[in-house]
């Protein structure tokens, strides 16, 4: 199998700080891959290094292809969705205006109205709140809303930040269902960043361990869920 | 009764002038959430422009439309030099850059055209409205593009993609990046359409202010007071606002004592601070509701 995503010695700086210490990983298509590390181990600097939100050096395949300098924007339009921490929703419009804003880059009118009714499908309580300012959803339904977003780009890969932060255990579980579903029904390539690493290496087919901006372990998500090391510090048995 | 009429309907009447420039302003705000001080001054420079182009013999509607067309190009020219490399900077820079700018374009006017007033035709005659004394064609006119451009505005924000982007990028920039939006060229072309307005703003103005470099000082406070008054995020908002502003100037001017024209700059203002203080959305401005 090829790697859809390949990152090689990836460095990140955060101004004189750095984040990142060349890092490596790849994810294959049609994956769901995870990242598990301790809060500052470089999780969603990762992620923000992919998009080009922080300055890096380093490689950064998609598809084959070097992303080197290109903008935000235009990773986007590659196919790359990006759920970040605090979910990104735009507070002050309706939930249907940030739908329609997740397919923005998208010209096929017609399916994009026939996308938002799938994501009324998936998360019918978008549904019932389509005209509300997606600013006072609940946080379950905000992430929600966000990960629908993500989706009516019909991203090949979506890249997921800590998607269980602040939600109740049982909305938790119901996400990642969601997304599982997602990830083998629609065909799209998973990389979710996780402090919730019992429920991710559930889910997940292929794990990494991040500490201090360094990969330090990888295998099948099985492998690592066993190991004895990542039972004592992430999953806690 | 009737004098209270009379001025009601002068107030609507001024009051459209406020409510074009305040339409501008709203659609400065809603692209780059800031004012721009320098809005008046664009829209002056715009209309010089319309002016020479007549002066060179080209007829009303062709020099308007070639205005419109600069107007933009000019408002996008403006953000890509002088704003998009202060993308990063704080609120403070940007204002200095607005001052800067005011100051320019009032500068280079001057050079350009001298400072001595001049007539500027208007397109719908001078002619009284309705038989009305209060209301000349041209002021009726100048309600109904008014009006036009609301609409226009309103259905660009509301109901097409581009305008989405523009919101999207003005409350969030960073998530707007990440649904892959343009969020430079968005501000630019926030720019641009507020330029335009501004020009046709400018254009309507003139035939009743005269052209000449400092003619937009006191009507861009009105058009804030306006802008404030609606709420910065809703041309309806800046539009009624305008009105409102229009006839509160005129019914204060008439009825308390000691307020003429002199004083009426003032009230402008005490207006833009009553509104902060107690209605900080303005009348039409969508309060944001935030969860913590």
């Amino acid at each position: 199998m090829t790697a859809m995503l390949n990152v090689k010695d990836l460095r990140a700086y955060y101004g004189q700080v750095q984040a990142l210490h060349g890092l490596e990983f790849a994810l294959n298509e049609g994956s769901m891959t995870t990242l598990l590390g301790a809060n500052g181990a470089g999780k969603t600097t990762t992620l923000r290094a992919i998009c080009n939100m922080i300055r890096s050096t380093g490689s950064i395949e998609f598809e084959g292809k070097n992303l080197g300098n290109a903008s935000t924007e235009n990773i986007v339009r590659l196919g790359i969705a990006h759920v970040p921490q605090g979910r990104g929703t735009f507070t002050t419009l309706t939930v249907e205006e940030n739908l329609q804003l997740g397919a923005i880059t998208r010209k096929d009118t017609k399916a994009i109205a026939s996308d938002i009714d799938r994501m009324y499908d998936h998360f019918p309580v978008l549904k019932q709140r389509y005209l509300q300012q997606a600013g006072t959803l609940s946080g379950g339904e905000q992430q929600m809303l966000a990960v629908a977003r993500a989706l009516m780009l019909r991203p090949k890969l979506m890249l997921l930040d800590e998607p269980s932060f602040g939600l109740a255990p049982l909305v938790v579980r119901d996400l990642f269902g969601i997304l599982g579903k997602i990830n083998r029904e629609d065909k799209v390539s998973i990389l979710v960043v996780e402090q919730n690493a019992k429920l991710a290496l559930e889910l997940a087919d292929k794990a990494y361990v991040i500490e201090t901006g360094r990969i330090v372990m990888s295998g099948s998500a099985n492998e690592i869920a066993n190991n004895e090391d990542v039972r004592k510090s992430y999953l806690g048995y | 009764m009737e004098l209270f009429t009379n001025q009601v309907l002068a107030g609507i009447a001024t009051g459209a002038i406020y409510a074009c420039m305040a339409l501008a302003v709203v659609m400065i705000y809603q692209a780059i959430d800031h004012l721009n001080f320098a809005q008046g001054e664009m829209a002056m420079f715009s209309t010089f422009v319309a002016w020479q182009l007549m002066q060179w013999g080209l007829p009303y509607w062709v020099a308007f439309v070639l205005t419109l067309v600069f107007s933009f190009i000019g408002g996008v020219v403006i953000e890509r030099l002088l704003f998009k490399p202060l993308a990063k900077a704080p609120v403070l820079t940007h204002v200095a850059g607005f001052i800067a700018l005011f100051a320019i374009i009032n500068s280079v006017a001057g050079l350009l055209w001298d400072f001595t007033i001049k007539q500027f035709p208007s397109p719908f005659g001078s002619s009284p409205f309705l038989g009305s004394q209060l209301i000349s064609t041209h002021q009726a006119g100048m309600i109904f593009v008014t009006l036009i451009l609301l609409v226009l505005l309103f259905g660009f924000f509301r109901y097409t993609r581009v305008g989405l982007a523009m919101r999207a990028a003005a409350s969030m920039p960073e998530s707007a990046r990440l649904v892959g939006i343009n969020t430079g060229w968005m501000i630019a072309l926030g720019w641009g359409m507020a330029a335009a307005i501004g020009s046709i703003a400018g254009m309507l103005i003139a035939p009743v202010v005269f052209l000449e470099p400092n003619m937009m000082g006191g009507v861009l406070i009105y058009g804030f007071a306006a802008a404030v008054v609606g709420g910065l995020s809703s041309p309806l908002g800046a539009v009624v606002g305008g009105f409102l502003v229009g006839i509160f100037e005129n019914l204060v001017g008439t009825y308390i004592p000691g307020v003429g024209n002199e004083l009426k700059l003032p009230i402008a203002l005490a207006l833009i601070i009553t509104v902060l203080v107690v209605k900080p959305n303005g009348l039409f401005g969508r309060a944001i509701v935030k969860r913590v």
